[in-house]
C-alpha cells in the first residue's frame, strides 16, 4: 500500500510520512517524560513527608508502650532488626541453592531433560505471586508445627521462594558470559572440572554474581504481603527467628498506614509533648524513607560493583 | 613421562583419588541444588492443596460458616465467593497492562532508537530504580498522595466521558477506586515491561535497521519495519510477565482500593471490586483455621491464573529459548572450527 | 626434554558424525610438526585429541592409540588430568585469565593443580617461564599488573609462558598467530624455534608460509567432500613436502589451487 502511494503521488505521500514521523517522535518523547514523573513524585513525597519523623530517636526505639498519638512517639528499631534478620536468613537459604543450580545448568547439564525441566520450573517459580509464597510458607509450617505457626523463619522461607529464581537467572547469565576459552585454558593446564569452575569461572564472574545477589536482596527486602502472613508484627524487638512474631519494615509501614489517624483530646494537643493525630502517617512515611534508603543503597552498591569490578573479557 | 597409577607413590595416588571424588561430589551437589527447585515447586503445590482441601471438600458446615463470614453473608459457595475476586483481579491487572504496555513501548523505543547515549543511560537507570521501589511504598504513596490529588481528574473524566460505561456512575471521593489502583499498578509494571522491551529492541540487527533506512524509510517507518517485528514475540512475553506481576500484586491494592464484591465495570466508583491477593491479606489476620483454608484455596486459584499466564509467556518465548539452547551447543564448535563447517550448517 | 608422540589408527567422531579418519603419524621429539590444510579439515580437532581436549566437547570421542613415549594416552588407568599436564596447549586466541596478574597467570597451572611452591621457587619459575617465552624483559617491572593489560602478541606469549611453566614434554599450538599482526607473529615464530630445544611442538596453521618457515615436519589434512571424514593426505619432512609432494592433492593445495 505504501509502495502504491509512493508511485502515484510521491510528494504528498512524503509530506504525510514526515508528518507521521514527527507525530510519533513527539509521542515517544512524551512517554519518556511521563515515565520519569512517578519516580520523582514518589521519592519527593517519601523524603518530604518522611523527614518529619526521621531522626536518631526514631531509628533507635521500638514501639513498646506507644499509645495513640501520645508521647513517647515510638520508633522503627524492631522493624529494622527484623527486616535484617529475615532478609539475611532468606539470602543464606537462597544463594547456595541458586548458585549451585546455576552452575549445574551452565556447566553440567547439556540441554538434557532435567535441565529443561528445571529451567521451566524456575520460570514458573519467578511468577509465583508474593502472597502465594507467604501462604505456602504458612501452610508448610502449620502442617508440621500446628496452625498459627508464625515467626521470622517462616517469613524467611517465603522470601527465599521469591529470591531463588532471581538468583538463579542472574548467576546463569554471569556464568554464561565467561568465555569458553578460559575454561579450555584451565583444562589444558590439567585442572579438574570442579577446580576450573571454582577458580576460573566463579572467580571471573564473582562481581556479577555479587551484584546480582545484592539486587535480588533489594527486591525481596521490600516484600510486604508474604511477611504480613508469615511473620506478622510485634511492638517489641524480637531477635529470635524461631519464636514468636517478628516485625519488618514493610509490614511496619503497612500497619501504621492501616491503623489510621489517632484521636487526640484538646488538652493532650496542648501538652509539652503534644498528642499528634497524624503520628502514624508520619511514622509510616519515615519507615518508608528508611526502607527506600536501604533499597537504593543496595541497588547503587550492586550496580557499582558490576560496573567497577567486572572484568572485561577481551 | 605419563604416570600410570601403578607408578604413583601411595600418597599422591590417594590425593589424586580424593580429587576425582571431589569432582564427582561437586557435580552432585550442583545437581541436588537443581533438584531442590523441582522439589520446592512440587511442595508449594502440594501444601497449598492440602491446606485448601477442607475448603473444597472438607467439613461442609465449617466451610459454609467460614465462607459466609468471609463474604459478609453474601454466599455460602466457594466459587460464588471467589468469582467476583477473580473478576476484580483480572479487571485491574488488565487495565494496568493496557496502559503500561503503550508507555513502556514508547520509553523503550525512546531509549533504544531516539535518545542520545547519556540520556538513554540515565533513563534506563531511572526505570530500573522505579522497579526497585517496594510495593508497600507504592501503596502508601497511592493512598496518601495519589488518591486525594487525582479526584479532580476522575471527576472530569466522569463528566465528559460518563457516556462510556467504564466511566459511568457517580465518581467517588476519595477515589479509592479500580481506576486509581490500575494507575498505580500501571506504574508498578511499567519498568518490568520497559526493561525487557528495551533489551529486545537493542538486539535488533543493525543490518536490518540500515536496510530499512537505506530504502528511504523515516525513523518511525524504520521502527515499524525493522524494530517492532523483530521484538514482537519478546514484547508479548514481557507483557505477560507484567500481567503476572499485576495479578499477584497485594499491597498497592490493599492500601488503596475500597473493596466490594460485585461484577462491576464502573471504574470510577468505590466499593465495587476486590482482588484475590488483597482479599487474602485483608482477611487473613482475622480468620480461623476454616477461614484460612478458604483463603488458601483462593490463593491456589490465583496461583493457577498466574501459572497459566506464565505458561503463555513461556510458550511464546519457547521457540526463542529453544534456538538459544541449540546455539549453546553448536556455537563453540563453530568458533573452534571443529567438525562442521559453520557456513554450511547455519 | 621433549618426547615423541606416536599416533596409530586414530578415528575421531562427533556423535554419529565421523570427523577424522584413520590417522597414523609419528611426531618426532624436539622438532616442530606443522599441520596444514583448508579450514574445516579437522586439523584442530586432531590436535585437540593429542591431549584429550576434545573430551570437553559433549559427544566427541576417538578411537585408536596415541602413545607418548610408549604409553597410550587413552589407556585404562591414565588420568586425563595427567595427560594435560604432560602435553600443554596454546590456543588460537590469547586467553590469559582476566582476574589474575601476569605472575599469577604464569603460576596458574601450578596453583590449579594444588601444588605448593615457596616464594623463591615461584619467583624462579615465573622468571624461567617468562624468559622461555621471550617476555621477561618486557614485563619484569609489572608482574603484578593484570595479564589482559598486555598487547595481543604479549598476551599470546604469556599464554605460552603459562603452558611452559608446567614443564610439559609436548606443546600443542592451535593457530597461535592467526589473531596477531605480522610483527607479533614473527616474534612468536622465533620463540617457537627457540622452544623446540626443550619441547616437542605441534602447531596447527592455515598459513603455509608459516609452516614452511619454521617447521621440521608437515602433515597435510584434507576433506574429500561435505559430510565425509577428513584424513591425513601426506606427512613428511617440511622441505620434502613443499618441494616434492608425493600426492597430487598436496601439490594442488600448496600451489594454491584450492583452500
Amino acid at each position: 500500500m505504501q509502495r502504491n502511494g509512493l508511485i502515484t503521488s510521491p510528494i504528498r505521500s512524503l509530506r504525510s510520512r514526515q508528518y507521521h514521523d514527527h507525530a510519533m517522535t513527539i509521542l515517544i518523547y512524551s512517554t519518556a517524560c511521563l515515565a520519569l514523573l512517578p519516580l520523582i513524585a514518589i521519592l519527593w513525597s517519601t523524603i518530604s513527608h518522611g523527614s518529619t519523623r526521621f531522626d536518631w530517636y526514631f531509628l533507635t526505639h521500638n514501639m513498646k508502650g506507644v499509645v495513640g498519638g501520645l508521647y513517647p512517639y515510638g520508633g522503627v528499631l524492631n522493624a529494622i532488626l527484623g527486616t535484617l534478620l529475615i532478609t539475611i536468613t532468606a539470602t543464606l537459604i537462597s544463594v547456595p541453592i541458586g548458585l549451585f543450580t546455576a552452575i549445574y545448568m551452565v556447566e553440567y547439564a547439556h540441554g538434557g531433560v532435567i535441565s529443561t525441566m528445571i529451567s521451566f520450573l524456575v520460570d514458573v517459580m519467578s511468577g509465583i505471586p508474593s502472597i502465594v509464597a507467604g501462604l505456602f510458607a504458612y501452610a508448610l509450617f502449620s502442617f508440621f508445627f500446628g496452625p498459627g505457626c508464625i515467626n521470622g523463619f517462616v517469613g524467611a522461607v517465603a522470601l527465599s521462594i521469591l529470591m531463588i529464581p532471581t538468583v538463579i537467572r542472574s548467576c546463569e547469565q554471569m556464568l554464561d558470559i565467561v568465555p569458553r576459552d578460559l575454561r579450555e585454558a584451565s583444562y589444558a593446564l590439567g585442572a579438574t572440572k570442579s577446580r576450573t569452575i571454582i577458580n576460573i569461572v566463579l572467580r571471573s564472574s564473582l562481581p556479577g554474581i555479587v551484584s546480582g545477589v545484592l539486587l535480588a536482596i533489594a527486591r525481596v527486602i521490600g516484600e510486604t504481603a508474604p511477611l504480613l502472613i508469615a511473620s506478622g508484627s510485634v511492638s517489641f524487638t524480637n531477635l529470635n527467628l524461631f519464636n514468636g512474631r517478628m516485625s519488618s519494615l514493610p509490614v511496619y509501614v503497612y500497619n501504621q498506614y492501616a491503623e489510621g489517624m489517632a484521636v487526640c483530646s484538646a488538652s493532650a494537643r496542648a501538652a509539652v509533648h503534644p498528642c499528634i493525630p497524624g503520628i502514624r502517617m508520619e511514622r509510616a512515611w519515615a519507615a518508608a524513607l528508611v526502607l527506600i534508603l536501604i533499597v537504593l543503597f543496595l541497588n547503587l552498591i550492586g550496580r557499582f560493583i558490576s560496573h567497577r569490578f567486572s572484568v572485561s573479557h577481551l | 613421562m605419563i604416570h600410570t597409577s601403578s607408578t604413583h607413590s601411595t600418597s599422591t595416588f590417594v590425593s589424586r583419588t580424593l580429587c576425582r571424588y571431589a569432582d564427582t561430589i561437586f557435580k552432585y551437589i550442583t545437581l541436588i541444588a537443581g533438584l531442590i527447585i523441582l522439589f520446592i515447586l512440587t511442595a508449594v503445590t502440594v501444601f497449598l492443596l492440602i491446606q485448601a482441601a477442607p475448603a473444597m471438600v472438607g467439613d461442609k458446615n465449617q466451610t459454609v460458616w467460614a465462607i459466609r463470614s468471609l463474604s459478609g453473608g453474601r454466599t455460602i459457595h466457594f466459587w460464588t465467593y471467589v468469582g467476583p475476586l477473580i473478576f476484580g483481579t483480572i479487571l485491574t491487572s488488565f487495565l494496568a497492562l493496557v496502559c503500561a504496555l503503550f508507555i513502556a513501548l514508547g520509553v523503550a523505543l525512546f531509549i533504544t532508537q531516539y535518545a542520545p547515549r547519556p540520556l538513554a543511560f540515565i533513563l534506563s537507570h531511572v526505570i530500573d530504580l522505579l522497579a526497585a521501589v517496594p510495593s508497600v511504598i507504592f501503596g502508601l504513596w497511592g493512598g496518601l498522595v495519589l488518591v486525594p490529588s487525582t479526584y479532580p481528574f476522575w471527576k472530569w473524566m466522569n463528566t465528559y466521558f460518563g457516556w462510556i460505561p467504564l466511566f459511568s456512575g457517580q465518581a467517588s471521593n476519595p477515589p479509592r477506586t479500580v481506576a486509581t489502583v490500575s494507575l498505580v499498578l500501571t506504574i508498578m509494571i511499567l519498568p518490568i515491561i520497559c526493561s525487557m522491551a528495551r533489551d529486545i529492541f537493542q538486539q535488533t540487527p543493525v543490518l536490518l535497521k540500515e536496510a530499512a533506512l537505506g530504502l528511504g524509510a523515516t525513523q518511525w517507518e524504520m521502527i515499524k519495519l525493522a524494530v517492532l517485528p523483530f521484538g514482537k514475540k519478546g514484547v508479548i512475553s514481557a507483557a505477560m510477565l507484567g500481567l503476572g506481576r499485576a495479578l499477584g500484586e497485594t499491597m498497592a491494592v490493599l492500601m488503596i482500593l475500597s473493596p466490594g464484591d460485585l461484577y462491576s465495570w464502573k471504574l470510577l466508583v468505590a466499593s465495587q471490586n476486590q482482588t484475590i491477593a488483597a482479599n487474602i491479606a485483608a482477611q487473613f489476620p482475622e480468620s480461623d483455621s476454616a477461614g484460612v483454608s478458604v483463603l488458601i484455596a483462593t490463593g491456589l486459584v490465583l496461583f493457577v491464573i498466574t501459572f497459566l499466564v506464565n505458561i503463555a509467556a513461556h510458550h511464546l518465548t519457547g521457540n526463542a529459548i529453544h534456538t538459544k539452547q541449540k546455539n549453546n551447543i553448536r556455537h563453540p564448535l563453530c568458533i573452534n572450527k571443529q567438525f562442521i563447517r559453520c557456513s554450511e550448517t547455519d | 626434554m621433549g618426547q615423541g608422540l606416536e599416533v596409530i589408527n586414530e578415528n575421531i567422531y562427533y556423535g554419529a558424525f565421523h570427523a577424522v579418519e584413520n590417522v597414523t603419524m609419528s611426531i618426532h621429539k624436539n622438532a616442530i610438526t606443522a599441520l596444514i590444510g583448508p579450514s574445516g579439515c579437522g586439523k584442530s580437532t586432531f590436535l585437540r585429541t593429542l591431549n584429550r581436549m576434545h573430551e570437553v566437547t559433549p559427544k566427541a570421542y576417538c578411537t585408536g592409540e596415541v602413545l607418548l613415549d610408549g604409553v597410550n594416552l587413552y589407556g585404562k588407568d591414565i588420568n586425563l588430568v595427567d595427560v594435560r599436564r604432560q602435553i600443554g596447549m596454546v590456543f588460537q586466541k590469547a586467553n590469559p585469565f582476566p582476574t589474575m596478574s601476569i605472575r599469577d597467570n604464569v603460576l596458574a597451572g601450578i596453583r590449579l593443580n594444588h601444588k605448593r611452591l615457596s616464594k623463591t621457587e615461584a619467583d624462579d619459575l615465573v622468571e624461567w617461564a617468562l624468559q622461555g617465552a621471550n617476555l621477561w624483559n618486557e614485563v619484569r617491572d609489572k608482574l603484578s599488573s593484570p595479564g589482559i593489560a598486555l598487547s595481543g602478541g604479549q598476551q599470546q606469549r604469556l599464554c605460552i609462558a603459562r603452558a611452559v611453566a608446567m614443564h610439559p614434554s609436548v606443546l600443542l599450538m592451535d593457530e597461535p598467530t592467526s589473531a596477531l599482526d605480522p610483527i607479533s607473529t614473527l616474534a612468536i615464530e622465533d620463540l617457537i624455534t627457540e622452544l623446540k630445544k626443550e619441547f616437542t611442538i605441534v602447531i596447527v596453521t592455515h598459513n603455509m608460509q608459516q609452516a614452511a618457515r619454521c617447521s621440521d615436519y608437515t602433515g597435510f589434512f584434507n576433506v574429500q567432500g561435505n559430510g565425509k571424514p577428513s584424513h591425513l593426505v601426506e606427512f613428511n619432512q617440511t622441505e620434502q613436502l613443499f618441494s616434492n609432494p608425493l600426492q597430487r592433492e598436496t601439490d594442488d593445495y600448496i600451489s594454491g589451487h584450492f583452500g
